[in-house]
């Protein structure tokens, strides 16, 4: 339900970003989205549809990399990725870990058409 | 033409968060951010938080509500100083929101700051308000399956409180199995056992957030 906030804050920045840099049109956006947030990729993607129709925005395309939750074990030191219920290190079984990613949410980069 | 942005979605609520965040520790206030379900007891847990440090502590209520100033009305007849946030659809309190029902709370007086949001187990967990710590409470009645469903705020949260639990004989709830799933969500959490509204399990619960705001003085 909030994913409507988030894209306005994308929105935004996007358009702030584009306009300094004196573009006319945005082509493309990618945003990197953890799996261990609360944010979903239709209700993102639905939500920019809607927000961006007559602004600068309209008709880009959106790309989301869901990105996949990993952790660090804070005794055995080992690295790996799980799921989003599965914390305990998946090597020694320690329940001392560190999220390492999956909490990602991020504007990465946008494209951008300058006039002719 | 390609712009590398590499810019948090959230920017502006986690600057604003940073800054209520210092401010609270300049004025060694101990602020807990509550998450729950509508009808999960966040608002009697709080009373009888209330009621259980009132003694040792000067403690202020901010309400974060849809609608309404029910919450703030209860707390306010105990003595204790409320605020009462309409967000007026929003289905989350933002660090702005906070900033904003601070300016009537005299920080320098107060111990404790508990924020109660609005009554949702998934929006919350994604915005920082600048808290010390976030606690999730969850209601026998709501079932044993939640940290399945709604895994995100079982992470966030520093303590569970599992409330109503006077009501254990007359709902099907499996202990072990949420006890279990909470551990593989979030292994370093305690779970408080409570029911808010017979004091049963109050005093551990209180003793935990006592400790830290002991900290923070």
């Amino acid at each position: 339900m909030h994913e409507l906030g988030l894209m306005t804050g994308v929105m935004s920045s996007v358009t702030e970003a584009a306009r300094n840099a004196g573009a006319v049109r945005v082509t493309d956006i990618t945003l990197s989205v953890g799996e261990m947030t609360e944010a979903i990729q239709d209700a993102l993607e639905f939500a920019f549809e809607a927000l961006s129709e007559g602004t600068m925005c309209e008709g880009a395309k959106l790309h989301i990399n869901m990105v996949r939750p990993k952790s660090r074990c804070q005794e055995c030191g080992a690295e790996y990725e799980h799921d989003r219920f599965h914390m305990t290190c998946a090597e020694c079984g320690s329940p001392f870990t560190e999220l390492i990613a999956g909490k990602e949410m991020q504007i990465d980069s946008i494209e951008v058409d300058l006039p002719d | 033409m390609q712009i590398n942005l590499e810019q948090p979605i959230l920017a502006k609520n986690d600057a604003l968060a940073q800054e209520n965040r210092a401010l609270f520790a300049e004025k060694h206030v101990f602020v807990l951010n509550i998450l729950a379900s509508p009808g999960s007891g966040k608002t009697s847990t709080i009373l009888a938080t209330i009621e259980a440090l009132r003694d040792e502590f000067n403690i202020a209520v901010i309400e974060g509500d849809i609608a309404s100033s029910v919450d703030s009305e209860k707390i306010k007849a105990q003595g204790i100083a409320a605020v009462q946030i309409n967000t007026g659809g929003a289905c989350h309190l933002e660090s702005n929101m906070i900033r904003k029902a601070l300016d009537v709370l005299d920080l320098d007086a107060l111990d404790l700051i508990l924020l109660e949001n609005v009554g949702n187990l998934v929006c919350p967990t994604d915005f920082d308000l600048g808290e010390n710590a976030k606690v999730m409470i969850l209601s026998v009645p709501e079932g044993d399956d939640k940290p399945l469903k709604y895994p995100g705020v079982f992470q966030v949260a520093e303590a569970v409180v599992l409330n109503k639990v006077d009501t254990m004989p007359v709902f099907n709830f499996n202990e072990e199995a949420f006890t279990e799933a909470v551990r593989q969500l979030n292994p370093q959490a305690p779970i408080f056992r409570m029911a808010a509204t017979t004091g049963e399990g109050v005093d551990e619960w209180a003793e935990w957030l006592a400790e830290k705001i002991r900290a923070v003085q």
